[in-house]
């Protein structure tokens, strides 16, 4: 177990070695100056200011030179300095990224809440009305990108209603969009998936077991059926995680929530790298973190999963 | 408590109700591939999502015939027309007509959702063909490559991919595909760890066929049904992707007429101008649709099991 | 909780059927702990209806053994989650019958009352003990639970009678296993744990449904002999079914042969194996495979077990049935006692053979 967790935690690093190894490389030598932005317009270019903002960024020294710069800055937590407001990159994103994690956690306990409600009844009641409608509806559901459910949550909750901000920023009832919008696709998925499961924990021979033991209903139902549907539930939701890291991009970006992944489609518009490489980096080391809890989370829960 | 363990619909306690006497042998001699194609055309919500695919496939063919205007024409003194007269779904803030744009956009959305999946089948078959075969060392490495492709967030990927690349369908088609072929990879080695074990393969082994013609002749055609299904289930979902990626700007050029360019365009003028992105959503919406009908009645004509 | 339907009780048939029943009660004459009279199980599925029991009458009485043999779908486990109430209802239902546990029609009992028989009175042994334990808790819960809601034992002291448990059905080193998983044990330790769960709460009757069929031959001894220890300590009534001649003989009392949801014939063990009086029990017989009939074809009954959604009219068996005549394809044999050539009766001897004279005597 303990050496489980050491042997993820090393490839947690090689990945995130890897990913910003690459992208590092590629970005910095990409054609355009990144610094030509903030050295004003072109007429005013002046080739000293260029040089000296070179200095200051270090881009005058050759790219592994770079390279190693900022992986030994990265190691002590610095993800360098941006380059249109000349702060730490940590300290610009470490408000945003807070903010990013309240969207993903408000989506995933929608997600749970939702869907193993709404697949658990569906499964209770198969074949009825009830049942149905939660498979028409999440098929539905599942068909509508977050772009275009964005959109319409949009038009009809703030132009038209006026309910909330249309710039949510990171205010309370501001994430209540977003939050729904980045969820309901996977809420959907959830709660087909639960359904299935329980479908097929209902048929398992240990409930008839659990009922010919003279378990109560409610017994039969919490500790029997509803904790063995829910692992593979536990499981989906650790592998969409990455899915919803993305999708946090295109939510944040609709609603203006102000966290990374507004952050990186703004710092692609200012050709900001650091901003880039951070986000990315930051990305990657938060997923890899996440699906090595779930992983975790999955062998705690069903005694049958070794960790090797 | 009986009622917790019902609802299975099936009379399990009954044990294997026999097969009727009189089921004729013959019957299930009937090949496996017009077996399938029965039970998929008697779903009539697969055969919903073939429509609608296939016409938007005939849309992306035909679209120069079907649309009244060239895409990329500016009109400056017809901009922000609402629908009716000569611009039937209106025209967008440069005088460009919108229906035209639309119907343009099908043929990013069919080259990107098909290329993308390709790219993804041709890494993935490739590498799972290999990992199932060999085993081993190469089993291990192709398999933790997959890993970290697979769990890795599919948008972010591909914003790094274009960022190196530079905007275009290219860079999408690409990035959609390096993405996506993890799960390919992982689908073809179980099927391949399964068929490798078949009598007919030892025989070919024993016959001294190579292991590159076994792979190829006796493998893959074997390997390859439910790889395709669930490939053909996935091009909804690169479609989508790529209508994304254009949407926050760093997918086509913004210029293109395509469906995610027209919606963010629109952005500008919600409930002002709302036509300019509900049809181009409506179209997204509708195309996806599609695939997972589609998707969702080959994988049960396939296996009847998974209902 | 199923409702499960309790059916009006059709006086008329009563009387008919307790003459066909073989309710012999029990060597002593006493009620016996278990009577099922004309019992009929259905499963409804969309517009098909599958007659999985179609009049059932058996009994068992305290320390008895009473062993039920037939093919998959002949209706014995049916009848079985029947007498336990855990039939999957929908789409099962009781249309018929009544089932008397201790002198009282449990059919008449509420669900919550049936619930308080299940474990404390009557218990359940399956088939497979893999899939028969919740995967995800450790054995000593799954023992233990069986404490805590019948007896509102606490945790610890239920961890105790789930180590005694184990000891009881010699699971080596039983209280470092008892927060094992059922995955860690094997086949037999696994089916072992079963039996002790059936055993927590020293039941009247239990019922062990195919108990030894999913273990390796050697350790299906060893478990067989462990139940009939544990039966005869504690005088409980058994029920065991099987599909498997080999396993009820030494164990059995009485054996009770079933056919498309009917009971074909009823004999106690010795007497089934020398003479059976049915054409299908004759049939089984014959295809057990025997070490002083080497050399010989084996014999296999020919055909398929019948549709249950068609059963055939007449004789469920006619159509595999070298005997069969025109009335076996008409008339429904009733079940009838068995006796000699010159009328002396055979105690607990039963056959539902229009030919039975012929297949017994012949």
């Amino acid at each position: 177990m303990g050496r489980y967790v050491v042997r993820r935690l090393g490839q947690l690093v090689v990945v995130v070695l890897g990913a910003t190894m690459i992208l590092f490389a590629c970005l910095f030598v990409l054609p355009g100056d990144p610094v030509g932005q903030i050295a004003g317009s072109d007429k005013a270019r002046d080739p000293a200011v260029i040089e000296q903002l070179h200095k200051q960024y270090g881009l005058d020294k050759p790219l592994v030179v770079q390279y190693g710069t900022y992986v030994g800055k990265l190691v002590t937590g610095d993800l360098g300095t941006d380059y249109t407001q000349s702060r730490p990159v940590t300290e610009i994103l470490g408000p945003k990224l807070e903010n990013t994690a309240k969207l993903a956690v408000a989506a995933i306990i929608i997600d749970i809440v939702i869907g193993i409600s709404v697949g658990v009844l569906a499964a209770m009641r198969r074949y009825s009305i009830w049942d149905v409608s939660a498979t028409f509806i999440t098929t539905l559901a599942i068909g509508v990108p977050s772009i275009v459910l964005g959109m319409i949550m949009q038009r009809v909750f703030v132009i038209e209603l006026d309910w909330f901000p249309l710039i949510a920023g990171d205010s309370f009832e501001g994430i209540i969009l977003p939050a729904f919008t980045l969820a309901i696709i996977d809420a959907a998925l959830v709660a087909q998936l639960a359904r299935s499961t329980m479908l097929e924990v209902l048929r398992a021979d240990y409930v008839k077991t659990a009922v010919a033991k003279g378990l109560p209903r409610r017994t039969v139902l919490t500790r029997h059926i509803l904790r063995n549907s829910v692992i593979p539930v536990i499981t989906y939701l650790g592998i969409s995680f990455g899915g919803l890291l993305g999708g946090a991009i295109i939510t944040e970006t609709i609603f203006n929530w102000n966290g990374i992944g507004l952050a990186l489609i703004q710092a692609i518009q200012q050709n900001n790298n650091p901003i880039i490489v951070g986000v990315v980096t930051i990305g990657v080391a938060v997923f890899v973190v996440l699906n090595l809890v779930v992983d975790l989370l999955y062998a705690a829960l069903d005694p049958r999963i070794r960790l090797a | 408590m009986t009622e917790l363990v019902s609802g299975t619909g099936e009379p399990t306690a009954a044990g294997p109700v026999p097969a009727a006497p009189g089921a004729e042998p013959s019957v299930a001699r009937v090949s496996q591939w017009t077996d399938i194609r029965h039970r998929f055309f008697a779903n009539k919500l697969a055969v919903v999502g073939l429509a609608i695919i296939t016409v938007l496939i005939l849309v992306a063919i035909f679209a120069p015939l079907l649309a009244p205007h060239d895409p990329l024409k500016q009109d400056l003194t017809q901009t922000l027309q609402s629908p009716g007269g000569a611009h039937w779904l209106g025209t967008d803030a440069l005088g460009r007509d919108q229906l035209s744009r639309l119907i343009y956009g099908s043929r990013i959305a069919v080259i990107v959702g098909m290329a993308s999946i390709l790219v993804a089948l041709v890494i993935g078959v490739t590498l799972g063909a290999l990992a199932g075969y060999y085993g081993r060392w190469v089993d291990t490495v192709i398999m933790r490559v997959a890993d970290v492709f697979f769990a890795f967030p599919l948008l972010i990927g591909a914003i790094v991919i274009i960022l190196l690349m530079g905007r275009g369908v290219l860079p999408v088609v690409l990035s959609l595909g390096i993405f996506t072929w993890a799960t390919f990879a992982r689908l073809l080695r179980s099927q391949v760890l399964s068929v490798r074990e078949m009598d007919f393969v030892h025989a070919a082994k024993a016959l001294g066929a190579g292991q590159g013609r076994i792979i190829r002749k006796h493998i893959l055609p074997n390997s390859l049904t439910s790889v395709l299904v669930y490939g053909t289930s996935n091009v909804g979902i690169a479609i989508v992707a790529e209508a994304s990626l254009s949407y926050l700007g760093v997918g086509v050029d913004p210029e293109v007429a395509e469906w995610g360019n027209m919606i963010s365009a629109g952005r500008n003028f919600m409930g002002v101008k709302d036509f300019m992105w509900t049809y181009p959503s409506l179209a997204i919406v509708i195309t996806a649709l599609g695939f997972i009908l589609l998707g969702n009645g080959l994988r049960d004509a396939l296996d009847p099991k998974m209902r | 909780m199923s409702r499960t339907p309790v059916t009006k009780h059709d006086e008329g048939d009563g009387m008919t059927s307790l003459e066909m029943a073989p309710t012999d009660a029990g060597a002593d004459g006493a009620a016996p702990l278990l009577e099922v009279r004309d019992l009929h199980v259905e499963f409804a599925v969309r517009d098909s209806v599958t007659k999985a029991v179609n009049g059932v009458n058996y009994s068992v009485s305290a320390g008895e053994t009473l062993a039920v043999l037939g093919e998959s779908g002949s209706g014995k486990s049916v009848t079985a989650q029947a007498i336990m109430g855990i039939l999957d209802s929908p789409p099962g239902r009781i249309a018929k019958g009544e089932i008397f546990f201790q002198g009282q029609d449990i059919l008449r009992l509420s669900e919550g009352e049936r619930r308080k028989l299940r474990g404390a009175k009557m218990a359940m042994i399956f088939q497979d003990a893999l899939s028969s334990l919740n995967p995800v808790l450790s054995v000593g819960f799954q023992l233990g639970e069986m404490f805590r809601v019948h007896q509102g034992m606490s945790r610890k002291d239920s961890k105790a009678k789930a180590i005694e448990l184990m000891d009881r059905v010699r699971i080596p080193a039983a209280a470092q296993r008892v927060g094992d998983y059922p995955h860690q044990f094997s086949g037999g330790m696994r089916q072992r744990i079963m039996i002790a769960m059936a055993l927590a709460l020293e039941p009247d009757l239990i019922i062990a449904d195919e108990p030894t069929t999913a273990l390796d031959v050697t350790v299906q001894a060893q478990v067989m002999d462990l139940l009939a220890e544990l039966q005869r300590e504690y005088n409980m009534g058994l029920i065991l079914i099987t599909h498997d001649l080999g396993v009820v003989a030494d164990v059995a009392d009485k054996i009770a042969v079933m056919y498309a949801g009917r009971i074909v014939e009823t004999a106690p063990v010795h007497e089934l194996y020398k003479r059976p009086a049915h054409p299908y029990t004759k049939g089984l017989l014959e295809s057990i495979p025997r070490l002083d009939h080497k050399g010989q074809e084996l014999y296999a009954i020919k055909g398929l077990p019948p549709n249950l959604q068609a059963i055939p009219p007449g004789c469920a068996f006619n159509p595999r049935c070298a005997m069969a005549q025109d009335v076996c394809r008409t008339d429904v044999p009733p079940l009838v006692p068995v006796t000699e050539l010159d009328g002396t009766e055979l105690p607990g001897r039963h056959s539902a053979c229009h030919f039975w004279k012929e297949t017994i005597h012949g």
